[in-house]
């Protein structure tokens, strides 16, 4: 039975809201949305679960002063910090919680966002050798589109962003279609697999 | 002086990758202080997104998703805020939603700027933001069949169905468009997945650069009916928008800075080249 019920349970929920897609009947669609809503507190609840897990690991690792304890104990303060300001304060504009998203996490998470640049030129510098003719398609046509992307393109040669533009509609878009649609038929059959209980990895043990 | 150039190729081939840093951080900073104004033409993706928000009749209702967070800001803020202020331009009236925690004080620091700064728009009359809500995927099915009952209260804690801008207000029907500025997942795929192929309705989308390609398909068949790629696409909008903002402003800089990784590449596979065949003889 403790594999059985699981099975059944997914087989039920997934058939249910694969109907649910079929059947846009004002009955079912209601009785889906009230699922939809019990699958939305579900899933708020799994903030608590994450927020309780991250407090668990990292007063571990604080406790035996593991590796990188004291980043720990920053983090620890912040999740603090934040959730007594959000909590206690208000998260609208003009509190201390707005305040400190705007003036902390917002420059701090542009700037790893814009550490990218920096670390991309220097992949591309190493990685862009062509060695094989699949590796020079690759660095040629990464070329192309990446000057052709930017404004000084139009200065070397003036029809450049069509001819890119041709790139992303025709070679690109059928490779990436041709990608979508195998991913997609692939997503089909574990789908299927896992609602009728051949595929039971998602039980754990197996 | 075949031994100093060999010596020299052998060099750039190892090249210290601080040395590129600092090139990159050159090419970015100094086009920003000495603006080079290379004008560019507007791509066919981002007259779609123009064309199809111009389409939509003045007093309308439509559906802003602001699905990023400060990571990808750079990005998708210039995007945003001329989103907005096209939008207003049009009195089109905004109910704007998050499916990413931290995009909620972007969408108000947009409105504040552009709604309120710039247009005068009325909260709760023009425009309203009803915040974030966990659950991706499940909140854009839910939407489908109740907008007020999937967000009972806004952002500041009103109730949405005492808001004059959500009377008569209940789902995707109600709804013209939906504009979707997406930093990851969940964002533009799964609004056309569950969304668009569902509901029926027509969605533009603002998105990062490295994500661009993936949503080409859709541009095609349809399910899709603009696309802003990137820094570029935001600045080829706010072209169209008429106005220089950050997106334009960025243009030199990214230039530059490709032009920079392109001769980056020359280089090291001149040297990788070059001293390979020495080290074969």
């Amino acid at each position: 039975m403790r594999r059985e019920v699981p099975i059944i349970i997914c087989f039920l929920a997934g058939f249910f809201f694969i109907s649910d897609y079929f059947i846009p009947q004002e009955d079912w669609t209601e009785v889906a949305h009230r699922v939809n809503q019990w699958a939305i507190i579900v899933i708020a609840f799994a903030y608590v679960l994450g927020v309780a897990n991250i407090v668990r690991v990292n007063s571990q690792v604080i406790r035996r002063k593991g590796d990188d304890w004291k980043y720990k104990i920053v983090l620890l303060c912040g999740l603090v910090l934040m959730l007594t300001l959000g909590i206690g304060l208000g998260i609208e504009r003009g509190t201390a919680f707005n305040w400190v998203f705007m003036n902390a996490i917002y420059p701090l998470q542009a700037t790893m966002f814009s550490l990218l640049a920096f670390f991309i030129a220097s992949a591309a510098f190493r990685a862009f050798r062509i060695r094989t003719w699949t590796a020079a398609l690759l660095g040629i046509t990464a070329v192309l589109v990446m000057i052709g992307r930017v404004p000084v393109g139009e200065i070397i040669w003036p029809d450049f962003p069509d001819f890119i533009e041709w790139i992303m509609n025709v070679p690109q878009l059928a490779a990436k279609r041709a990608i979508m649609i195998g991913a997609a038929l692939g997503a089909i059959s574990t789908g299927l697999k896992v609602l009728i209980g051949l595929e039971r990895t998602y039980m754990g043990g197996e | 002086m075949k031994d100093k150039i060999v010596r020299i190729l052998e060099y750039l081939d190892k090249l210290d990758r601080r040395i590129i840093f600092i090139f990159i951080a050159a090419a970015v900073a100094l086009p920003l202080l000495f603006p080079l104004d290379i004008d560019f033409s507007v791509t066919p993706p981002v007259r779609g997104f123009y064309d199809t928000i111009q389409s939509v009749p003045e007093g309308s209702k439509i559906l802003l998703s602001c699905d990023y967070d400060p990571g990808s800001l750079p990005e998708l803020w210039p995007m945003h805020v001329s989103a907005v202020r096209q939008l207003c331009q049009k009195n089109i009236k905004i109910v704007c939603t998050q499916l990413w925690p931290a995009g909620s004080p972007l969408a108000e620091a947009a409105f504040e700027e552009v709604a309120l700064g710039e247009f005068n728009k009325e909260y709760g009359v023009d425009f309203v933001n009803l915040g974030f809500k966990e659950g991706r995927e499940v909140v854009m099915v839910s939407m489908g069949t109740s907008i007020p009952k999937t967000f009972p209260t806004d952002y500041h804690g009103n109730r949405v169905e005492d808001l004059p801008i959500m009377e008569g207000m209940e789902n995707y029907e109600d709804l013209d468009l939906i504009v979707n500025i997406s930093g990851g997942l969940p964002g533009t795929k799964e609004w056309i997945l569950q969304v668009v192929s569902r509901f029926h309705i027509p969605l533009v989308s603002g998105c990062t650069a490295v994500v661009a390609p993936e949503f080409y398909p859709y541009l095609q068949s349809g399910q899709l009916q603009g696309l802003l790629g990137g820094m570029k696409g935001a600045a080829e909008y706010e072209k169209l928008v008429g106005i220089t903002g950050l997106g334009r402003r960025g243009m030199d800089s990214q230039s530059v800075s490709h032009i920079i990784v392109f001769l980056f590449i020359l280089i090291g596979n001149i040297a990788y080249f070059t001293t390979r065949k020495g080290k074969k003889k």
